[in-house]
């Protein structure tokens, strides 16, 4: 009986123990396996051949062509704060401080995390989806046979384009932002604009613009690197390109949210 | 029995399972310098699993591969891209690059790897386009715009493009119809005699298989179990064989059909 027992309640652990075991070793494994992806395309990066003429077009889908996507979220984030800070505010007579919370939202969070979700819904995705049906077609296998390192010509051009483009989106989404912020303001609130303009530098510091600037590079970073990694590898067909794209854009969402949150912390905590 | 020094690709005991599956079990095959060979097998057989070891797309988990007397399994990085100049290959599915103009995708070899510039690469693209009977005016089209035989072409013309010593060729009828699969044999012909390379192929196309090898070899079971010259093929004494070349259900080669 008590041998019968033991062994019911052995199974009965089994059972719970097994999927979480398991569960926790494949997160490990994909972990390495995302470490060794990003070190290789790192060292490819800064190792010659470069191909500029990738680098540059990658530069333009991500930088030029996700301009009016992430314009749109700036100017209604901008609208939508100076709404919200003035009716908040205005219950302790506090409204004065519309334009300074406006600017100080726009470039610490709100211009590089929206403009990092919205780049990678739209780019971690395209780059998932490209390379994963590279990768099902055979595209990525007839580029060795050539004699052309993939992570060189596919993964390299998409990873520098995604450090240093999504600054520069993220200076444009700050400057945009700011600017929605002051159209309510003075035609909606009665801010004298001057005033307002005066009130958003005031208590603008370097640090403010500087650490949202490093949260872009970062975002923009992750969003190439999730989009590269789970498209080079896609198995399986028109099924698998698709689950690349979904753990593509799911993985650097919540990547922007965890590091951000990091970033913060490194910058403002005291 | 080949002369060692005229070996030109020589594969012993390859081994190669993914999970429980043992795919490759202790190959061995010999390829001449200058011959055709042509690996023939049912589907799910491993031809393709041979042609990656080789290519080093896929890592055997044991076994040796040599290319003019080299070992190549442990080569990676800038010692692969090297060895991979000697290669060409033409894949199942052509695996054009759909970013690419069809001629940017014959002078691909050219221009990445041996940095050739873009003018004389395209005039070499040209040549070569005329070789496999496609018009210059072809080359400004996207893959995507061709038909799969004339896909098929670009990628034999993109495999050719930079005269490899050898060239793999995976299924390259499949999916054709038997003229233009003819039409793509004589061609691979042609080009194969042309630049008198070493070509090794996979197929279960038969007729594809008595036009373009020298040499047959019948994979079964992970392993190499008969090769003859290709005029021996219908008397090769091999029951397997025989059951191929016939396609016959019953015989020594069971398909598993129900699971």
């Amino acid at each position: 009986m008590s041998s019968a027992g033991t062994q019911i309640r052995q199974t009965l652990v089994e059972r719970i123990c097994a999927p979480v075991g398991r569960v926790f070793l494949s997160f490990l494994a994909n972990l390495g396996a995302i470490a060794i992806f990003t070190g290789r395309a790192l060292i490819h990066c800064v190792t010659p051949p470069f191909y500029w003429r990738l680098v540059v077009r990658q530069m333009v889908d991500i930088g030029y062509y996700s301009l009016p996507v992430v314009g749109m979220t700036a100017i209604f984030t901008g609208m939508v704060l100076a709404l919200q800070s003035y009716s908040g505010f205005a219950r302790f007579s506090a409204e004065g401080a519309v334009a300074t919370v406006v600017v100080l939202s726009m470039t610490r969070e709100l211009g590089p995390v929206l403009a990092g979700l919205m780049v990678a819904g739209r780019i971690g995705a395209s780059m998932a989806a490209e390379i994963g049906t590279m990768r099902v077609t055979e595209q990525i296998d007839a580029l060795t046979t050539l004699s052309t390192n993939p992570y060189k010509y596919l993964v390299a051009p998409r990873l520098i384009a995604g450090l240093t483009m999504m600054p520069l989106l993220v200076v444009v989404a700050d400057i945009i932002g700011v600017f929605g912020g002051f159209l309510i303001g003075v035609n909606k609130l009665n801010f004298n604009p001057a005033n307002y303009l005066t009130r958003t530098f005031e208590f603008l510091e370097t640090k403010d613009v500087v650490s949202g600037l490093v949260k872009a590079a970062c975002f923009g970073f992750v969003i190439s690197l999730m989009g590269c990694y789970h498209g080079y590898n896609s198995r399986g067909g028109a099924q698998g390109v698709g689950t690349a794209t979904i753990n593509a854009v799911v993985s650097a969402l919540i990547l922007i949210l965890i590091f951000n949150y990091l970033i913060t912390e490194l910058f403002f905590s005291k | 029995m080949i002369e060692p020094k005229h070996i030109k690709i020589r594969v012993r005991n390859l081994h190669k399972a993914f999970g429980q599956k043992v795919v490759l079990n202790g190959l061995d095959l010999d390829v001449a310098r200058g011959e055709s060979v042509v690996v023939i097998g049912g589907s799910g057989t491993g031809k393709s699993v041979l042609l990656k070891c080789i290519l080093g797309l896929i890592r055997p988990d044991s076994g040796s591969i040599q290319v003019d007397g080299k070992e190549i399994t442990e080569l990676s990085g800038t010692e692969r891209d090297q060895l991979m100049l000697k290669f060409g290959m033409l894949f199942q599915g052509s695996a054009l690059f759909d970013s690419l103009k069809v001629w940017e995708n014959v002078a691909f070899g050219l221009m990445q790897a041996r940095g050739m510039e873009r003018e004389k690469a395209h005039e070499i693209a040209i040549t070569k386009l005329a070789q496999v009977g496609l018009a210059p005016e072809v080359g400004e089209l996207s893959p995507a715009e061709l038909s799969g035989g004339m896909q098929k072409r670009v990628a034999l013309a993109r495999a050719i493009a930079a005269e490899p010593e050898i060239i793999f060729f995976d299924e390259p009828t499949t999916g054709l119809d038997p003229i233009m699969g003819d039409v793509i044999n004589d061609l691979i012909v042609k080009c194969v005699h042309d630049l008198g390379a070493t070509t090794l192929s996979i197929t279960h196309d038969l007729a594809s298989a008595r036009k373009i090898a020298h040499r047959i070899a019948m994979l079964h079971g992970g392993k190499i179990i008969w090769s003859g010259p290709v005029e021996s093929i219908d008397r090769s004494g091999n029951d397997y064989v025989d059951q191929f070349i016939h396609g016959r259900a019953e015989g020594p080669i069971k398909m598993q059909v129900s699971r």
